[in-house]
């Protein structure tokens, strides 16, 4: 008798299964189907009129919701790092309002700009000492600072629109290589982030702490550090969004990007970011980001009521979870 | 005296310390606070957020959350005010039986998404809270339902009284709030509520039926969000598809948290809520007296219910401590 067990006896039936077909390991990724649907999004679009596919009015309708989807990229990475952030929106409006009251108040314009990018990184970081250090959960911490940041946009500016300099106005009037300025900032944010997320050491362990957060600091990844940096960089991209959106509407309210939270949070879940962490990629994102402006786009052209919008929106959401949740339970057995 | 401390080392005790604390404070700055007048004033301002409180503790101590009852609000109310344009002779209780019911569906469908495909509670509502708001603006087509549709009877509840000058809609809210309680301490299913949120993973195995359980806690709130829906007809007279019920989640959430009902679920009292949304309502009542906008309400409520949590961990740290102590 051998305690040597033999090697090359399967040990369980899963073991011994075939592995699947290179087309089924295709066709179940969630990006692969975030990609069809924006497919069928364009088809069904450019039914509804001749003018839907042209490109110069997507790209422009895409500015409008472009400062959501550079937040929703970031925010990607923060969800599959096993958190949730909800205050986004609410933070682009209070960098975006201090940066705006410092201005008008007279302070150098760089100064101004560096107020509101500091503005965003601090609150980014409480995010984080609240949800790592305190170890309280972040979807209810986050609508806690949600409101507080909003609140206090809202203290700051009144029920006043703040005006930004004449020459700041229109970032989405800026064209570069023919595509408009927030576009290109966008799609440049999308392949930085993809490749941090892809290649780099630091995004395969962004993955390992969503998967099993206490297997990773097992495996001697420093989780607490991870998650505080995704957290200040998702404080300091929205500052960034807010800047533009103050940009592109030349004037700051308390409610700039009102409800922006579900936008973000649709994006990422519409392009197959797992909601409990460890799975999503950049690149669901950046084609999900694209088939939520052709969606609306489409209901503006087919002249739903802004009402249905949000419908679909709301069902969108759900829509896109139970999918993405449906696809990984398949996966996982 | 063992009497008294068991009081005191109650989590209730602390919340009633800071409103008496507060009260105290502004009333020293403002003597006009600490009169009978504003203690009407803060019963007033409550109503709505106690009965959708009582609603979202049971759903934060199941361990879920519910973000969309101000869109149910909205919906409820809207559903009843319809009823009464469109129907101004119908017996006008029926507006309490409609909008509860629609409240009920409403929540039951959330409860459906978050049982039938175990998706996580604030994702499903944070979608349903823009699905129900849309709805709304579509039922009603964008049109407020004037002050001559809402019956006056109704409009009466929140200004004639029974006794004391009291108003029907505060009895009302304590109403609410002690059927919530025999629910929640002395009913098999509210038991059940606390066990699962203790522990999910045990609840089933002790034979609780987590799906059923999760549908109840659900349907429950959406059925009080949409009696506040009804009530805020009452209490001011219109209903307005964008207004009403428009950031309602944050403030009873808010309250809720204040109260202690912890957010890791199987805990959290009634007594505790009741207070939580007094300290609120003390908060909201003071503001004016001190020449605070009302622009700095939101931000106030947002920093208390980020101190609340930090009191939440703090207790838990400390309770940690208790038995480890005892052990050694």
């Amino acid at each position: 008798m051998t305690l040597v067990p033999d090697r090359h006896a399967p040990e369980s039936a899963r073991d011994a299964a075939p592995p699947r077909p290179a087309w089924q390991v295709l066709l179940i990724r969630p990006e692969v189907m975030t990609f069809l649907l924006l497919i069928a999004g364009l088809i069904v679009g450019s039914q509804l009129s001749e003018f839907f596919l042209d490109v110069d009015y997507i790209l422009k309708s895409f500015t409008l919701s472009a400062e959501f989807a550079i937040v929703a990229l970031v925010l990607t990475m923060v969800i599959i790092a096993g958190e949730i952030d909800l205050s986004p929106a609410a933070n682009m409006a209070l960098s975006a309002c201090l940066f705006a009251w410092a201005q008008d108040a007279g302070l150098p314009f760089g100064l101004a700009v560096a107020i509101g990018l500091l503005a965003g990184l601090v609150m980014g970081a409480v995010n984080g000492v609240m949800v790592i250090a305190l170890q309280l959960p972040s979807i209810i911490v986050t609508i806690g600072t949600l409101i507080l940041y909003r609140g206090l946009a809202q203290v700051i500016a009144g029920d006043q629109s703040i005006r930004v300099p004449e020459w700041y106005i229109g970032i989405d009037k800026v064209f570069v290589l023919g595509l408009p300025m927030p576009v290109v900032i966008f799609a440049l944010l999308a392949v930085v982030l993809a490749l941090v997320l892809g290649t780099t050491i630091f995004g395969r362990q962004i993955y390992l702490v969503g998967t099993n957060e206490v297997a990773a600091r097992h495996a001697g990844v420093r989780s607490a550090r991870i998650k505080m940096i995704l957290f200040m960089l998702l404080g300091v991209t929205a500052a960034v969004a807010g800047l533009m959106t103050a940009s592109r509407l030349g004037s700051v309210r308390y409610d700039l990007g009102l409800g922006g939270e579900l936008q973000m949070v649709l994006m990422a879940m519409l392009g197959g970011t797992y909601i409990f962490g460890g799975r999503g990629t950049i690149l669901g994102t950046f084609l999900a980001a694209w088939l939520l402006v052709i969606v609306s786009t489409g209901m503006i052209v087919a002249n739903w009521l802004p009402a249905w919008q949000l419908c679909v929106l709301g069902v969108l959401l759900i829509a896109s979870i139970i999918a993405t949740n449906l696809i990984y339970s398949r996966t996982q057995r | 005296m063992n009497l008294l401390r068991a009081l005191l080392m109650r989590r209730e005790a602390g919340i009633a310390v800071m409103i008496i604390l507060f009260c105290l404070a502004v009333g020293l700055y403002k003597p006009q606070f600490l009169t009978l007048n504003s203690l009407r004033i803060i019963l007033l301002l409550v109503p709505l957020i106690m009965i959708g409180a009582m609603g979202q503790m049971l759903v934060i101590t199941a361990r879920h959350v519910d973000l969309s009852i101000g869109s149910i609000m909205a919906v409820a109310a809207m559903a009843s005010g319809m009823m009464f344009r469109f129907a101004p002779e119908i017996w006008w209780p029926l507006g309490f039986a409609l909008s509860v019911g629609t409240g009920a569906v409403l929540g039951l469908f959330n409860g459906l998404l978050v049982t039938l495909f175990r998706l996580p509670a604030i994702i499903v509502t944070l979608g349903t809270l823009n699905l129900y708001r849309g709805l709304t603006f579509i039922m009603s087509d964008a049109r407020q339902i004037d002050r001559q549709y809402v019956p006056s009877a109704l409009k009466a509840m929140s200004q004639t009284s029974p006794i004391f000058g009291i108003p029907w809609i505060i009895f009302m809210m304590f109403g609410v709030a002690l059927l919530t309680y025999w629910f929640a301490m002395h009913s098999r299913m509210g038991r059940q509520i606390y066990a699962l949120g203790s522990n999910p993973v045990a609840a089933p195995l002790r034979g609780i039926d987590v799906t059923r359980v999760t549908l109840v806690v659900f349907a429950i709130s959406g059925a009080l969000a949409g009696l506040a829906g009804i009530m805020y007809a009452s209490r001011w007279g219109f209903v307005n598809p964008s207004n009403t019920g428009n950031g309602f989640e944050f403030q009873v959430i808010a309250a809720v948290i204040i109260g202690g009902v912890s957010i890791n679920g199987g805990s959290g009292t009634v007594l505790g809520t009741v207070l939580g949304v007094l300290l609120l309502g003390c908060v909201a009542a003071a503001l004016p007296l001190l020449g605070i906008p009302g622009a700095a309400q939101n931000s106030i409520y947002g920093a208390v219910i980020l101190v609340a949590l930090l009191i939440d961990r703090l207790v838990r740290r400390q309770g940690l401590k208790a038995m480890v102590g005892a052990r050694a």
